[in-house]
């Protein structure tokens, strides 16, 4: 361990960085801009300025920047130095001198970095006389606004954009100080994380679009350690709420998960939650007739049927969280309980949740995805389906030349000649999928085949690695040839990894994925496995509950059936109306518990508006298998209650007995705990309710919050008592704890002299570490290292063409495959209109490559697409959007006869 | 004396065909250098003594010394001459390219064969048309003679060599911006280490050698370090390429021995002043070099020396200040060229620059202030070599900074005056 010293004091560092990580590793306060723990050093704003001594008899020294300085044993640096402080101090002023006075209308005011090192350094006075120069700005989106007067030049926006991101559409223009950041002419960014450049620009150059159409400062802003909804990879995020609308999602530093960033889906998917389309008040409808109901009287009314019935069904789901899961599981009883997805779902996710819990795979989490050094992936478009695996994919993408600037002792953090030595080398990565990916341009090998043919190959793999596992009796050379490429690279890998997903439905790729990983253990490599489900609880749900929907149809079928319950869960998204319709005409009574209109809403005779995630307190279980807890940002308004609430208390007016022990959030938690031995640590997540730092709960809102009078002084002047929360250590108003609480229960990064998100690098030990005290949430499962995993041995036939079928197949949208994010009008902005791609070989066949629009019946419901070719689409197949409104979820995939219009 | 860079100049103005060139003993050094392992050649090279002419003076040899050579050695390796010519003040490089393009040609492959190159680009700046013209032609003969392309005159060594023409920016005559350029990158500097002999074009190990080091090579190659530092009147080896602009009887070039003193070459060569004209002061050797006065006339024309008076032998082109001319107007006129180049990388060149030239346009204006002038003198303490992200702003600060040394009582006068006093 490296000895550095600091002003004359000895510190002992990690090694491999360089002093300025050191140092603020360490707690000091050097200012920079362009360094950044994701994107480490270029040395170009000369911000982190230090004096450098030579030894401990140089008094002279001379100006480095710490940011480009190793931190090797006996390196030496004054930050304090007079001739630092002063060159520091000229630097503020040379960022200020085109710098325009907008603080008080800027959108980062208060959370502005360069606010911030400007008062760091201690420059006041402006000198400078002359005109500032000033930029023409683009409209770049519906995401990010562009305010390019701003600009201090630090480099970060095109950095992170091109070389972590992978995008090529945001750029440098002009010279000297006149340099411009920006699209060679307006136009929506297209990289899909771009929304990150709100929190990567250090001033109020790029900013979030969203929140400026309700804006509010970050200090008026009430906030939650909570989980991103939109995907199954539990992104940890801080949703901000004002006035009881949500105003923003950012970014919560986990060093596991997500790390600094987010993609732009979980970002700017949140407006749902202030949509017009929330239910709002609970209603009871009857053929003609519609009543709005007070909630006390629904919930007795619904006690009433529990308490008249003797079959009650209980239909959950895998976007809503394990407790309110689990309490409408006990409400109706576990045999009475269904998980809310089709059949063909349910069987992918369980051997899935088999996989997981009986074998020796590691299951990678997002920043383990960024350090492997070979990727398989079989089937699943994951930049649209889980996006941040692509992002974690780029960073892989360097993982296996990084030995090249090794060799030359060029240190990671040095970035640029870091990556000038590695040049164009990749790790290897296959990408196996039915269409292009964006991702394609960082692949060693593409193969496009249907989905049992990715299969097939993945099974072949595995034989190549491993003689035992099974192999394909009637493999053609081509793919015989493929499968050694990809084997030959997976074995030579440190850290191989092997990606798939549910998008395709097909249990096959699992399995195939499965036995690649299951290979490569048994012949002494340590591999990843990445399984990429829909949801944010499916996971939770696959650990919960195996009987399907369509098994729900059968008991409905079977009779009778008093009740039905619908937890947060559109069915139409998961069966086919057909099926849908069997439930609700075989049940008397519907009752469904959601918070937006959907068409199950519709069915429904008694509707209970739930609360929204952000509105709720909940445990959600990641892909990974990682069990992570969301609590509410802001008390939903009105009759919106949590969902384990209603059935709490629908459960208290019924006299089951089981919800006495729900009497708030930990009751519920602990019961899950205690009763199921997989959740047995949900409730070591995060401290329990009556945790209290120094006596003190944790603030929601920061210190500065205002107008808590004000903003009623209209209504009355009283001081209102602030709402209490008995469900977490967190309280609904800005007093309480006041430095940095266990880092599950972190509202929003702030230090003194720290307001941006830099603040982050004060609550890690170390810089891009793990938050002081460990990140949250708790990994379920662990590999069972006696376990030696079984090769599946069903390997599917080979994809046979019929005549006048095409095999429709969905492919997943970043933007707008989504459901509840699709709501957003920032999202529905950029979905795609609904589309069929064909292969021009296949349009040629069925004779419809004159046309431009096609008709196809799925479900029952026909659709007019717009019709589109590509080569890379295999033949006999046709890809649709998936989750498009009105495109039927589970008629896919499917072989349908194409009509010409 | 001997002048063997520009021997082969015509006097009409045209150039020599390759065929002339070779009856003149061209590509005679290259058939002997073939002959020889590269590791000779480099240390023939170090032993001359030949110092670079780009202007930093770095001793040639020793930069090819750190290529890393040998059959393990990264490979493709790659070779540059650094034709962008943008210092103000400077045109030997045009005269050399203009006057014996196969010169050039012919020591560009016998320093890529020293380093074991595979491909060579000149780097040439846009505005020089009739250089890129004819370097083209001598290149494209060259492959016809096969001095160019796969096993040279039936070596086993094989080269290829480009023209790439500029987009125009005088940050790019930086070694590591010109390889960043070359890469299809932003004409930027890097950082260093590495340097781009171990990790340059595209991570590889590259050479970047100014146009007027690569015409010496052919000649110490055929003649020896001995008969090369004998050309010297001091230890840095060969002849240079001096020249002078401004009000003198005879601007122009000359080649002379290295180590000619100031006052020979401005006044034996270049005639002296214009009547009626003064000597005010000189930048010796481009913008980039500090002011020298009259006190400095005998010193040696090589680095060693101009070192020593604080200035630099730079590009060894002179530009004179007459006592007509006003110092703050011509340093005005530089520090806006330097503004405009800044690349926009670093903070303190990118908006001090632009600040600097600002205040002298104002003190010509008649609207300077007396705080001007601290923040001017800030300014050339500030932008310092390691404050900085490359060299461009401390070099920009060096006329300044000696303007208002040795001409300080006429910055004074604009302010206090309110005008320029040498305007009526």
């Amino acid at each position: 361990m490296p000895t550095i010293f600091v002003d004359n004091k000895p510190y002992m560092v990690s090694p491999g960085q360089n002093m300025l990580q050191a140092c603020l590793s360490l707690g000091f306060d050097i200012p920079y801009y362009c360094w950044h723990p994701a994107l480490n050093s270029v040395g170009a704003c000369r911000m982190c300025a230090v004096k450098q001594f030579k030894d401990a008899n140089d008094t002279k020294g001379k100006i480095v920047m710490s940011c480009m300085t190793p931190a090797n044993d006996g390196t030496r640096i004054s930050i304090d130095d007079q001739d630092a402080v002063k060159f520091r101090k000229r630097i503020s002023e040379w960022l200020m001198i085109n710098h325009p006075h907008d603080c008080p209308v800027c959108d980062e005011g208060g959370e502005c970095h360069l606010q911030d090192m400007t008062l760091l350094t201690g420059h006041v006075y402006r000198r400078y006389r002359f005109d500032k120069r000033t930029h023409t700005n683009q409209n770049l989106g519906p995401f990010i606004t562009h305010e390019m007067n701003r600009c201090i030049q630090c480099y970060r926006c095109v950095r992170y954009y091109n070389d972590y991101a992978g995008g090529r559409d945001l750029g440098v223009f002009c010279w000297h100080d006149h340099v411009y950041f920006g699209r060679s002419k307006d136009g929506v960014l297209k990289s899909q994380f771009a929304g990150n450049l709100v929190e990567i620009c250090p001033t109020g150059v790029f900013t979030d679009k969203t929140l400026a159409r309700h804006y509010t400062r970050k200090w008026d802003l009430q906030n939650a350690p909570s989980i991103c909804p939109h995907c199954s990879l539990g992104c940890n995020t801080i949703p901000g709420e004002r006035y009881g609308t949500l105003r923003r999602i950012r970014n919560r530093y986990n060093s596991h998960v997500n790390g600094y960033f987010l993609c732009d889906r979980g970002r700017f998917g949140y407006e749902f939650v202030n949509s017009g389309r929330r239910i709002k008040r609970p209603f009871y409808r009857q053929a003609k007739k519609f009543e709005l109901m007070a909630k006390d009287i629904i919930v007795e009314k619904i006690s009433e049927i529990i308490k008249a019935s003797r079959n009650v069904i209980g239909i959950g789901s895998p976007r809503a969280s394990l407790e309110s899961n689990y309490s409408l599981r006990t409400l109706v009883g576990p045999h009475r309980f269904y998980n809310g997805l089709s059949e063909t779902q349910t069987q992918v996710l369980s051997t899935i949740t088999e996989i997981l819990k009986n074998s020796p795979l590691q299951s990678a989490s997002l920043s383990q995805i960024g350090m492997a050094d070979a990727v398989f992936i079989l089937g699943e478009d994951v930049s649209n389906s889980a996006p941040m695996i692509e992002l974690a994919l780029r960073q892989a993408a360097l993982t296996k030349p990084s030995v090249i600037p090794e060799k030359m002792h060029i240190e990671k953090w040095n970035d640029y000649p870091f990556r000038e030595a590695i040049g164009q080398e990749k790790s290897p990565i296959y990408i196996a999928t039915c269409n292009t990916t964006v991702i394609d341009e960082i692949a060693k090998g593409t193969y496009r085949a249907s989905p049992d043919d990715i299969a097939r190959l993945g099974f072949a793999v595995a034989h190549e690695i491993d003689a035992q596992a099974p192999a394909i009796g009637d493999i053609s050379k081509e793919m015989k040839a493929i499968a050694k490429m990809i084997a030959e690279d997976l074995k030579a890998a440190q850290r191989p990894l092997v990606i798939s997903g549910t998008m395709l439905k097909s249990r096959s790729l699992i399995q195939a994925a499965a036995n690649v990983a299951y290979a490569l253990e048994k012949t002494g490599k340590k591999p990843l496995i990445c399984f990429a489900p829909e949801s944010s609880n499916s996971i939770g749900m696959g650990l919960l509950e195996h009987k399907s929907i369509n098994s729900a149809v059968k008991a409905a079928e079977r009779g009778p059936v008093d009740a039905v319950i619908i937890l947060e869960n559109d069915i139409y998204n998961h069966v086919d109306s057909d099926t849908a319709e069997q439930i609700f005409k075989a049940v008397k009574n519907i009752i469904v518990i959601d918070s937006m209109r959907n068409q199950t809403t519709l069915r429904a005779n008694f509707v209970l508006p739930a609360a929204a995630y952000a509105e709720s307190d909940g445990t959600f279980v990641n892909n990974e298998a990682r069990a992570q807890r969301f609590f509410k940002v802001f008390v939903p308004a009105g009759d919106i209650k949590e969902s384990w609430q209603w059935f709490r208390d629908i459960m208290l007016g019924a006299g089951i007995s089981e919800a006495d022990k729900w009497k708030n959030f930990d009751g519920i938690v602990n019961d899950i705990a205690s009763k199921l031995p997989v959740f047995k640590d949900i409730n070591k997540i995060t401290p329990r309710a009556d945790f209290r730092i120094a006596g003190q709960k944790i603030p929601r809102q920061p210190h500065r919050y205002s107008g808590r009078t004000a903003m009623y002084a209209n209504i009355d002047v009283r001081e209102h008592k602030t709402i209490e929360d008995n469900n977490s250590p967190l309280s609904f108003s800005m007093e309480g704890f006041d430095g940095r609480p266990p880092s599950s229960l972190i509202t929003h990064f702030w230090a003194p002299s720290w307001n941006s998100v830099q603040s982050v690098n004060k609550f890690q030990d170390e810089i891009a570490g793990p938050l002081r005290g460990g990140d949250p949430g708790i990994k379920l499962i662990e590999p069972q290292q006696q376990a030696a995993g079984e090769y599946f041995k069903e390997i599917p036939n080979g994809f046979k063409i019929n005549d006048d079928e095409l095999l429709i197949l969905p492919a997943a949208h970043v933007f707008g495959s989504e459901e509840q994010s699709a709501i957003s009008p920032s999202i529905a902005e950029l979905a795609p209109k609904p589309y069929i791609t064909v292969n021009p070989a296949d349009a040629e066949r069925l004779v419809i490559n004159n046309e431009c629009e096609i008709e196809i019946t799925l479900s029952g419901v026909t659709h007019l697409l717009g019709l589109e070719s590509s080569t890379a689409i295999p033949n006999g197949i046709a890809i649709v959007p998936a989750g498009l409104k009105d495109l039927q979820w589970d008629g896919l995939p499917v072989r349908v006869k194409l009509k010409r219009r | 004396m001997e002048k063997p860079l520009t021997k082969n100049f015509k006097t009409d103005g045209s150039v020599c065909s390759l065929s002339e060139y070779e009856k003149r003993g061209g590509f005679q050094a290259l058939r002997k250098a073939l002959k020889m392992p590269p590791g000779e050649i480099q240390q023939m090279v170090t032993e001359s003594n030949l110092l670079g002419r780009g202007g930093a003076g770095f001793p040639t040899g020793k930069k090819w010394g750190f290529v890393p050579m040998g059959k393990d050695a990264p490979r493709p390796k790659y070779f540059a001459v650094n034709a962008d010519e943008m210092e103000p003040g400077s045109f030997k490089d045009r005269v050399l390219m203009e006057g014996d393009p196969n010169l050039i040609v012919e020591g560009t492959i016998i320093s890529s064969y020293a380093t074991e190159a595979q491909a060579a680009y000149i780097f040439i700046r846009w505005g020089y048309k009739l250089s890129t013209e004819r370097m083209n032609k001598a290149i494209a003969e060259a492959y016809e003679k096969n001095y160019l392309g796969r096993n040279i005159m039936g070596s086993s060594y094989s080269l290829d060599m480009y023209i790439h023409t500029s987009a125009g920016r005088y940050m790019c005559g930086e070694e590591s911006s010109l390889i960043n350029a070359l890469g299809g990158k932003r004409g930027i500097p890097r950082t260093k280490p590495p340097y781009v002999v171990t990790c340059g074009l595209w991570g590889k190990p590259s050479v970047v050698d100014n146009v007027e080091t690569i015409a010496n090579v052919p000649h110490i190659v055929s003649n020896g370090a001995k008969w090369f530092k004998g050309l010297s009147l001091t230890e840095e080896g060969g002849t240079k390429i001096y020249g002078v602009s401004g009000k003198v009887k005879k601007p122009g070039w000359w080649e002379l021995p290295m180590g000619t003193a100031i006052g020979e070459v401005i006044q034996e060569y270049a005639g002296g002043m214009n009547d009626g004209l003064q000597l005010r002061g000189l930048l010796p050797g481009g913008a980039s070099t500090s002011f020298l006065t009259e006190e400095h006339l005998d010193t040696k024309m090589d680095f060693a020396s101009m070192a020593k008076t604080g200035s630099g032998l730079g590009t060894g082109t002179i530009t004179v200040l007459d006592d007509e001319n006003c110092p703050v107007g011509m340093v005005n006129n530089l520090e806006s060229f330097f503004a405009r180049s800044s690349c926009g990388w670093c903070t303190p060149c990118r908006e001090g620059l632009p600040w600097v030239s600002r205040i002298l346009n104002s003190m010509e204006a008649g609207k300077g202030e007396i705080s001007d002038l601290e923040i001017l003198r800030e300014h050339t303490v500030f932008l310092d070599t390691g404050h900085t992200f490359c060299a461009l702003a401390p070099c920009a600060m060096n006329p300044l900074r000696s303007a208002m040394q040795y001409f300080g009582d006429d910055f004074k006068r604009h302010v206090t005056e309110h005008r320029c006093p040498w305007r009526d």
